[in-house]
């Protein structure tokens, strides 16, 4: 298992909110200093989804096996939001799909990691996204899939929230509901900056708990920076017997990095070398050698 | 000019006609039977897809995601991913264009071994105008890489090519007719994808049909060899992967090829035969297909002949060709 930074998280050890918070910060350096490597990538979105991939992975909610990554009862995590690669190549680093040294080749030539994820070039990537609106459809067969064959796995889907506005989310949540998918968990990272502006400036979304339950999901809002509450959520499903979940789980685009915080530009921002070290520096890590990713 | 007829074909005029959606509903019910594997998705297309005795005998292997093909192929991939071997079926006007991203991502470029059933497909629903024609369907799916694509020209082809997608890993778009068409192969029949199997040998012009058109080229290859011109008659369904070396060998031994399809001429079988011979064998061709319009109202068959895509229409075409007047 390749961990990112000194704090090893064991088999046998119990998830720290604490522990996690470190992790989450390492796996934002790891997203920037990939985007900066490349000079392409979604900052906002790697920040904002941190917390939220690092509680999955490294909490011990997905039920995974590295060694070998088609086990057929692993649950399944799909990033739907797959323009934040950065945050999602990092944490499966983390979580041991491949070695971290393969993040400096973010984007590069032949890299196997393209900007946004493909299942047939690395592990642990269920499905290819990137134009949004495709990952809650897959969760959702993923879901069906699991149903029909009797089998326990869960279905976890990572969305944005300026990505719901593609209608297919909307027919895949009918699906969903219609076919009491209870294994199935949906997780907005309601982050509420889409690439242009903000989303209710864009295109309101409110209220979008209300929305998901009118379509028949068990909704729960949540703070998606608080792994406790991460934590204690994950564990504890699905919300109701019958009905598929759905976490709006708010966030800050940006999180943790004051120039990028909340602002729509640092939606797909570069971090020059100078930001890069001051966001080390304002994530608690003391240097980039913190997140052992050599570029 | 000799004309050798194959005694394995009927030509189409002793025509008790068939609709597909048969062979290809009750081949899907033979393999649900044989592997637990096997799922059926539609959107709403129950009845237009012959599913019904599936749904009655495998409700729970099968799956209405409602009039909603965007997630109806998402959910496609994601049972596959999930194990199980899908066969998506509905109005391939519908699931191809309406999807098509879909198709290209999470099918083509994921290469998840989903099985696209596009069913009533060219010019089918006739009468319901171009809204519900497919005759763009060959050209927008033969250009996705992966992404096999079979046309079958009669019931047996279409078992054929049913039992066929089970065995292939990968996806595949089947493009299914419900226009009554009647038999070119004999039952059971075994398809082999890459090849054109030759329904007829002829030495003056080759005639390449697939789907509808099949039956069609044989009877212009009949009507041709009593004009005294020998037609070698070729189908090919199998439009992705396309038989490279069939198609340069009856650019060889005969004097030039005509195509006949019901779609677009622009992209389809026409277009894939014209992309080898320009490359590697430049031979004289006639392209029938639909021209760069949309259709009018008319039943299927109308329409057919509207097009010039019947018989007689290929028999004139083989006779330019050869410059025959």
């Amino acid at each position: 298992m390749h961990d990112l930074g000194a704090l090893t998280l064991g088999a046998d050890t119990p998830a720290q909110p604490e522990v996690l918070l470190r992790k989450a910060n390492q796996i934002r350096l790891s997203a920037m200093t990939m985007t900066q490597h490349s000079s392409l990538g979604h900052t906002g979105g790697d920040l904002s989804s941190a917390d939220i991939l690092t509680t999955l992975f490294l909490g011990k909610v997905l039920n995974l096996d590295t060694d070998n990554p088609a086990w057929p009862q692993r649950d399944r995590f799909i990033m739907s939001k797959g323009h934040c690669s950065g945050a999602f190549y990092s944490i499966l680093a983390a979580r041991g799909f491949f070695p971290r040294a393969q993040l400096s080749t973010f984007m590069d030539p032949l890299s196997q990691l393209n900007g946004h994820p493909d299942r047939n070039k690395l592990p642990g990537v269920e499905a290819n996204t990137g134009p949004l609106g495709h990952g809650f459809p897959i969760a959702v067969g993923c879901a069906l899939a699991a149903r029909m064959r009797g089998e326990t796995w869960r279905t976890f889907v990572l969305t944005g929230d300026g990505e719901l506005q593609e209608g297919s989310n909307w027919e895949a949540a009918m699906t969903a509901q219609h076919y009491g998918l209870d294994n199935l968990v949906l997780i907005v990272d309601r982050n509420r900056i889409q690439q242009g502006d903000f989303t209710e400036t864009t295109i309101r979304m409110e209220p979008l708990g209300a929305k998901f339950a009118a379509f028949g999901f068990a909704v729960e809002e949540i703070d998606g920076h608080n792994h406790a509450a991460l934590l204690n959520r994950f564990t504890h499903l699905p919300l109701e017997s019958g009905k598929p979940t759905c976490f709006i789980a708010n966030t800050i685009k940006g999180k943790g990095v004051s120039f990028a915080e909340n602002k729509p530009a640092w939606h797909h921002g570069v971090p020059t070398m100078e930001q890069l070290i001051l966001a080390a520096s304002e994530l608690g890590l003391e240097n980039l050698d913190d997140i052992e990713v050599s570029i | 000019m000799n004309s050798t007829t194959s005694a394995l074909v009927a030509t189409s005029s002793s025509a008790e006609l068939f609709d597909c959606r048969d062979a290809f509903s009750q081949t899907l019910m033979a393999l649900a039977e044989q592997d637990s594997r096997v799922c059926a998705v539609v959107n709403d297309s129950v009845s237009s897809t012959k599913l019904k005795p599936f749904l009655g005998k495998y409700p729970k292997r099968f799956v209405n995601v409602g009039i909603a093909e965007q997630n109806m192929i998402g959910v496609g991939a994601g049972l596959a991913n999930g194990g199980l071997v899908p066969y998506v079926c509905g109005a391939s006007c519908f699931l191809t264009a309406r999807s098509m991203e879909q198709v290209k991502v999470d099918l083509g470029y994921s290469k998840w071994n989903v099985k696209l059933c596009g069913m009533s497909s060219g010019m089918a629903y006739g009468e319901l105008g171009p809204t519900h024609h497919s005759i763009e369907d060959l050209a927008w799916t033969r250009v996705i890489p992966n992404l096999t694509v079979i046309v079958p020209a009669d019931p047996a082809e279409t078992a054929a090519v049913m039992r066929y997608s089970l065995d292939h890993i990968g996806p595949m778009f089947l493009r299914i007719s419900r226009m009554p068409v009647p038999k070119v192969h004999p039952e059971p029949y075994t398809f082999t994808l890459g090849k054109a199997p030759v329904l007829r040998e002829g030495n003056d012009v080759t005639i390449m049909a697939n789907g509808v058109m099949v039956a069609r080229a044989l009877d212009a290859a009949a009507s041709l060899a009593s004009s005294g011109v020998s037609a070698r008659v070729l189908n090919m369904s199998s439009m992705k992967p396309i038989d490279k070396e069939a198609i340069l060998d009856a650019a060889r031994r005969t004097r030039g090829i005509v195509t006949a399809e019901e779609a677009l001429d622009a992209g389809g079988l026409g277009g894939a035969v014209a992309e080898i011979l320009a490359l590697h064998h430049p031979a004289p061709m006639r392209m029938l297909g639909v021209p760069d319009v949309f259709a009018p109202t008319g039943s299927a068959a109308f329409l057919l002949d509207y097009f010039g895509l019947n018989s007689e229409g290929i028999h004139a075409a083989a006779l330019d060709l050869l410059g025959v007047r």
